[in-house]
């Protein structure tokens, strides 16, 4: 399995700049591990709060029925935003270190 | 949060026909309803707007509202009769393959009511053991427990008997398959405290209980399978219980059966059948899944038309739903003056809005155009209320962002209750087999993402901008009518993403190709599955996702039969009759992150093909834009294939290039892994754009893309996707032979 390399901070600024892609291959491993997660509990994803112009993250709770957790201290108005909030969010979990 | 919103009970009607509309208002707040026919119901930036029109009718006006309650969960009920009312002595018994155990409490058998805790039941415990409980409804309960947990997806014999004379309880619980890891038969008894007491109109349930003492609530929903259920007045010996098992009836035990209910038997109807003198047939409520594996399955079968015998078990799930039973707020007799299109109940106010679809059809034995645009109401309903993303551990890989839900997504996750989609899996991850319409849909809606019904309204928007007259007819009137539905037009339009076929549907389609007739397959992933409606049932359809093919859910080996009848399910492609075949071009890759656009290839230059290109030129980047992913050729992309059938004579007129590393073959295109998967790197992940003539002077016109649609509107409609589009349409429209 391949594990991240949190001295890798090019492919950080790589994904800052263009969180959409066409990514390298090297950043799209990268990320296809940061979004693959074995369970759907607290999964971090965005909940449209104003039709096409507003985001707020979220985490689901990983089985139907409850509710989804609302962070509503953390609201975007475009969805790169948002992909870059919870990009730092997952690398932070998985290095340990903190990005700026 | 979701406060209004509702269903019909037809979903195509002609003028004459009437639409019975079913309305739930949570907070019990009046509202306005209308009509209106919809052009177009993208509102997204970048989009062509959203836009309906007003249509006066009389039913426009204020209505009360009020809640009308959904309950999920499927369960048969055996209706009260004179046998269950002099029930003291009973045994209780049935095969069981239960999938979620340790769920909590779940009925099995038994006439019992929770609320006063009354009756005898059969069920699993908290701990995930077989359990039997006696009720008097005055608040003394007996449970005797098996106290041994049992491991899902295994089968068991469960018995349970009460001798009323002697007081005597009895229990089994007995692994089909006895060894380490399963555990050994367990067998308790003991004398009871108490005596179920005697009590009118009670009924029989399987797989839930009652839980008020109106029985208008059912509860207690278990997940599994129950294969010979049977109910005895006598409290039967463990060897009396081992005849029971059997499939027909020993003459022995004749007398003592109150039922002795055979689910395979008429597999493809709506009821369980009691093969005991009584004839107890019960009723099938919210569509568990039938045609499953019994407990005797050995696998030389793979069919249960050709071993029903070894299909005898009904899998419940308590998240199943068929109809939800609302009662109706307004009907709406279709008014003779009006034109075929796409229409929709507005409702506003109780702090919400809500569009309910239903698509109007000429008038009988009238056309009113020359084209036709099929609603795929099929694959409407395939992606009914789809919570995929939020269950699916690979969505976010796939998709190639973040998850981003919106406020239906949040309705739906935190409302369970309203049904899953053909993409789901149950409660019990099994996977979904039945989707039905007699529900609310809230992604069968204006103003959703660009995606199944809302993405087809790319062409109503289209062909109302260039000034087409259209006919609509849906894939259900295809279904029932046949070529019929079709044949008096000269062009048949697809919408985006055309993916679910009966084989009267596939067969109506070939009929009208060999009689002259041009298709125009505007879209991806089209005649992609086999499917069945009910022959008796309204408004539902069956998928079993049989090996191959793009399969977010499974079905499990000597499952691939649909119940409804009885034919082999899966791709249409494993069937032996690939897309290619009618419209040259079959599904080869997937992608959800980006889309591209298409360049022109030699084909193009072929004389036959002039008319396609009128007004683009040669080296055109065809559709670099548009409203889904920014591209005309994405999402999912469909090749053209000898092998699989494409004619060949036909024209592949333009191909898609520059497919992103998230665009990836599918599975029935690859028989073994390698790394040469994906759009970056595989040159099959491509879309074709084909022509070719049919018999009779008729043509076929196809776009192998789902994103297509949503480039027309670009640049005010001048663009070469519209253009490619119109030119096709007008040529096709010309009554010469192609
Ligand atoms: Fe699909």
């Amino acid at each position: 399995m391949i594990e991240i390399d949190p001295t890798r901070r090019d492919l950080v600024a790589a994904f800052w700049e263009n969180p959409k892609g066409p990514h390298s291959p090297e950043l799209q491993q990268l990320v296809n591990k940061l979004r693959f997660e074995p369970s759907m509990r607290d999964k971090y994803v965005v909940v449209c709060t104003k039709p096409y112009e507003e985001w707020t993250l979220a985490q689901l709770p990983g089985q139907r029925g409850k509710p989804i957790r609302m962070h509503t201290d953390q609201v975007f108005s475009n969805l790169n935003d948002a992909e870059r909030a919870i990009f730092k969010l997952r690398w932070e979990a998985h290095t340990g270190q903190t990005l700026d | 949060m979701r406060t209004l919103f509702g269903y019909s009970d037809q979903i195509s009607a002609r003028p004459g026909d009437t639409i019975n509309f079913k309305i739930s208002s949570l907070n019990g707040k009046p509202y306005q309803a209308d009509i209106v026919r919809l052009i177009c119901g993208d509102d997204s930036p970048g989009g062509p707007g959203f836009k309906e029109t007003p249509v006066p009718t009389a039913i426009a006006g204020e209505y009360a509202g009020r809640e009308q309650p959904i309950y999920d969960g499927s369960y048969v009920t055996v209706p009260h009769t004179g046998a269950f009312d002099n029930i003291f002595s009973f045994t209780l018994q049935a095969f069981i393959w239960p999938t979620t155990p340790d769920k909590g409490r779940q009925a099995l058998l038994g006439i019992w009511c929770a609320d006063d805790e009354n009756g005898f039941e059969l069920f699993i415990d908290d701990h995930g053991s077989t359990a039997l409980c006696l009720g008097d409804g005055r608040g003394t309960v007996d449970i005797l427990r098996a106290e041994t947990p049992m491991i899902a997806r295994e089968w068991y014999f469960v018995a349970a008997a009460f001798d009323a004379d002697s007081g005597e309880m009895r229990l089994y619980q007995e692994p089909l398959n006895p060894g380490p890891g399963i555990g050994t038969e367990m067998a308790v008894q003991r004398s009871a405290s108490v005596a179920p007491s005697q009590r009118g109109a009670t009924v029989f349930l399987m797989a839930a209980h009652n839980v008020d003492l109106d029985g208008s609530v059912i509860g207690g929903h278990y997940n599994g399978k129950i294969d010979r259920p049977r109910l005895a007045n006598k409290s039967l010996s463990r060897a009396e219980m081992e005849a029971a098992k059997s499939a027909t009836i020993p003459d022995a035990l004749r007398s003592h059966m109150v039922g002795w209910w055979n689910f395979s038997r008429d597999i493809s109807g709506t009821c369980a059948t009691d093969i005991s003198p009584n004839r107890l047939h019960g009723e099938i409520v919210n569509l568990p899944t039938r045609g499953m594996r019994g407990h005797n399955w050995t696998g030389r079968e793979h069919s249960w038309r050709h071993a029903p015998e070894e299909y005898g078990a009904i899998h419940f799930h308590d998240d199943d739903l068929y109809d939800a039973g609302w009662q109706t707020d307004f009907s709406l007799t279709i008014p003779e003056s009006m034109a075929s299109g796409v229409y929709c109940a507005r409702l506003r106010g109780a702090g919400d809005e809500e569009r309910i679809p239903f698509f109007v059809r000429p008038p009988a034995g009238k056309i009113t155009a020359d084209a036709v645009l099929l609603i795929s109401t099929a694959t409407y309903m395939a992606y009914a209320n789809m919570q995929w993303s939020m269950n699916t551990i690979f969505a976010e890989p796939k998709g190639g962002g973040i998850t981003v839900l919106g406020r239906d997504d949040v309705f739906l996750q935190e409302n369970p209750g309203y049904g899953l989609s053909l993409y789901d899996k149950h409660s019990d991850q099994t996977g979904v087999c039945y989707t039905s319409r007699l529900r609310p849909i809230f992604n069968m809606r204006p103003k959703t993402g660009v995606w199944s019904f809302n993405a087809d309204t790319h062409v109503t928007d289209w062909l109302e901008k260039i000034g087409q007259g259209f006919d609509v007819v849906t894939d259900e009137d295809i279904h029932q009518e046949g070529l019929a539905a079709i044949e008096p037009y000269r062009v048949v339009i697809t919408g985006a993403h055309p993916e679910y076929w009966t084989t009267p549907m596939w067969d109506a389609m070939v009929a009208y190709q060999g009689q002259g007739g041009r298709l125009m397959y505007l879209g991806g992933n089209g005649f992609y599955w086999r499917i069945a409606y009910h022959d008796a049932l309204p408004g539902v359809l069956e998928l079993r996702r049989a090996e191959g093919g793009m399969r977010y859910q499974t079905t499990e080996p000597g499952e691939y039969h649909q119940s409804f009848n009885g034919e082999l399910g899966g791709l249409w492609r494993r069937l032996g009759a690939p897309p290619n075949t009618l419209v040259g071009a079959g599904t080869v890759g997937t992608g959800f992150d980006s889309a591209s656009y298409y360049r022109r290839t030699e084909d193009s230059h072929d004389p036959r093909a002039t008319f396609i290109f009128e007004g683009v030129g040669d080296d055109e980047m065809i559709g670099d834009f548009g409203s889904l992913l920014g591209g005309a050729a994405g999402v999912e992309l469909d090749g053209a294939n000898r092998k699989l059938g494409t004619p060949p004579h036909a024209l592949v007129v333009a191909r898609s290039e520059g497919h992103s590393q998230l665009y990836f073959l599918c599975p029935e295109e690859t028989p073994f892994h390698h790394p040469v998967m994906s759009g970056a790197e595989n040159p099959r992940v491509r879309a074709d754009l084909l022509f070719y003539e049919t018999p009779a002077g008729g043509g076929v016109f196809t776009t192998g893309s789902i994103s297509w649609c949503a480039s027309l509107a670009h640049d005010d409609y001048e663009n070469n996707v519209a253009r490619i589009t119109g030119n096709v349409l007008q040529r096709f429209l010309d009554p010469e032979p192609l």
